[in-house]
């Protein structure tokens, strides 16, 4: 399954981007085969509607599941109608390589 | 004949200025006016007001658009046409659904769908009351439903329901310097701009002053709360040239007379005073007459 994880800027080695609509890339993590994209937010800057743009562009992607610092209240009601698991995670300093590690490691976020 | 009472920062008092000057302007002046509280999101000009009595209450909507999925060719054209994000598509998982918080009801996407998919349904937008007053000719209020932020739009069907009326308006405006104030202000003929001597009042003012000049309005200002601060509001208004059409000065009693709604029984003297002076330089006004 792919999971979207919010990232600040694109490579592995960028900060965990706690916003969701506004984060600045996206780092899509296919956990079949390992493969890493990273796909830039072009809703950052919208003046409205950053969070339902956002949660379009996962629905379009494939993704299964979302790590992000938190969802918005519109961003949320639709990833629930597309059923895309959201995982809140508190922690701004990780970097996404960190991340993916822990996903590897299948410890504490994965749900499947 | 429309003036609209403004400013940029909250709490400056224009609602004490609105208030009085619709009574004043009632007394001294032309008993034919109306007050209109413009302040949609927490209208309280009525606050003031001895037993008004509700003449009519209205509801208004807006219109929210709809998509029938069974007709929906799922082509994106609508939401390329949104200005406002309000459209969801997601072709495969055959979904296309509007945000009603976001959609601003301009109507374009019903417009692009070439396929009869746009519905546009009615949804409740606020209420616009007319009151009664015991001076002059009423009191017209919007208010808008809790959890919208379509101000704008609301204040927009209130400027219409008192268009025809024959008589001076006095437009209440909310704060700040954003849409809804352009829109309260935009065909105004004369503007009061209601500021305190705070570095805060003399800040939001400067915004303020901008947008008027951008909008090439007729504008006076009003300083409330004279004595607190410094002088620099003062400074400004001479080095730009800006009318000072008067001053309220500070007033403990003034305060708790407000905080009580008895901003009209027994109004001290000097109040009558400085409100007669500003109503005399707003006549003089080319604009006004």
């Amino acid at each position: 399954m792919k999971i979207a994880i919010t990232s600040e800027k694109k490579g592995l080695r960028s900060k965990f981007d706690l916003r969701f609509g506004r984060a600045g890339w996206f780092c899509i993590y296919d956990t079949e085969n390992g493969e890493v994209i990273f796909t830039e937010n072009e809703n950052k800057d919208a003046n409205g509607g950053a969070g339902t743009k956002t949660a379009e562009k996962m629905a379009e992607l494939n993704v299964s599941q979302i790590i992000s610092g938190d969802f918005g209240p519109k961003a949320k009601a639709l990833l629930e109608k597309f059923k895309i698991q959201m995982v809140i995670l508190d922690e701004g300093n990780k970097t996404i390589n960190e991340i993916i590690e822990r996903l590897k490691n299948k410890s504490t976020i994965n749900s499947n | 004949m429309k003036i609209a009472v403004a400013s940029g920062k909250g709490g400056t008092g224009k609602t004490t200025i609105s208030v009085n000057l619709f009574y004043f302007i009632s007394k001294e002046w032309d008993s034919n006016v109306r007050l209109v509280d413009c302040d949609v999101e927490e209208p309280n000009d009525v606050l003031f007001f001895n037993n008004p009595a509700i003449q009519s209450r209205e509801e208004v909507y807006q219109l929210i658009p709809e998509i029938d999925t069974e007709k929906c060719t799922f082509c994106k054209k609508c939401q390329e046409w949104c200005e406002f994000n309000a459209i969801t598509i997601v072709p495969k998982l055959n979904f296309a659904e509007v945000d009603a918080s976001l959609c601003h009801s301009c109507g374009a996407c019903s417009a692009a769908c070439e396929f009869d998919a746009i519905t546009e349904i009615e949804k409740p937008l606020g209420t616009i009351t007319n009151y009664q007053t015991d001076f002059g000719k009423g009191l017209t209020e919007g208010c808008l439903n809790v959890g919208s932020s379509m101000q704008t739009m609301l204040i927009k069907k209130l400027k219409s329901r008192v268009d025809n009326n024959d008589c001076l308006t006095i437009l209440d405006a909310p704060p700040g310097t954003s849409c809804p104030v352009v829109e309260t202000v935009a065909d105004a003929d004369y503007i009061i701009l209601v500021t305190e001597p705070t570095p805060f009042g003399l800040h939001d003012l400067k915004i303020t002053v901008e947008l008027l000049d951008e909008l090439q309005k007729p504008f006076g200002v009003i300083v409330n709360k004279a004595g607190l601060g410094n002088r620099d509001v003062y400074e400004f208004l001479e080095e730009n040239n800006i009318e000072l059409l008067g001053e309220i000065p500070f007033d403990r009693n003034f305060a708790v007379s407000y905080s009580s709604g008895d901003l009209l029984q027994n109004i001290p003297d000097k109040t009558t005073r400085v409100f007669g002076e500003i109503i005399q330089k707003i006549r003089r006004k080319e604009v006004v007459k």
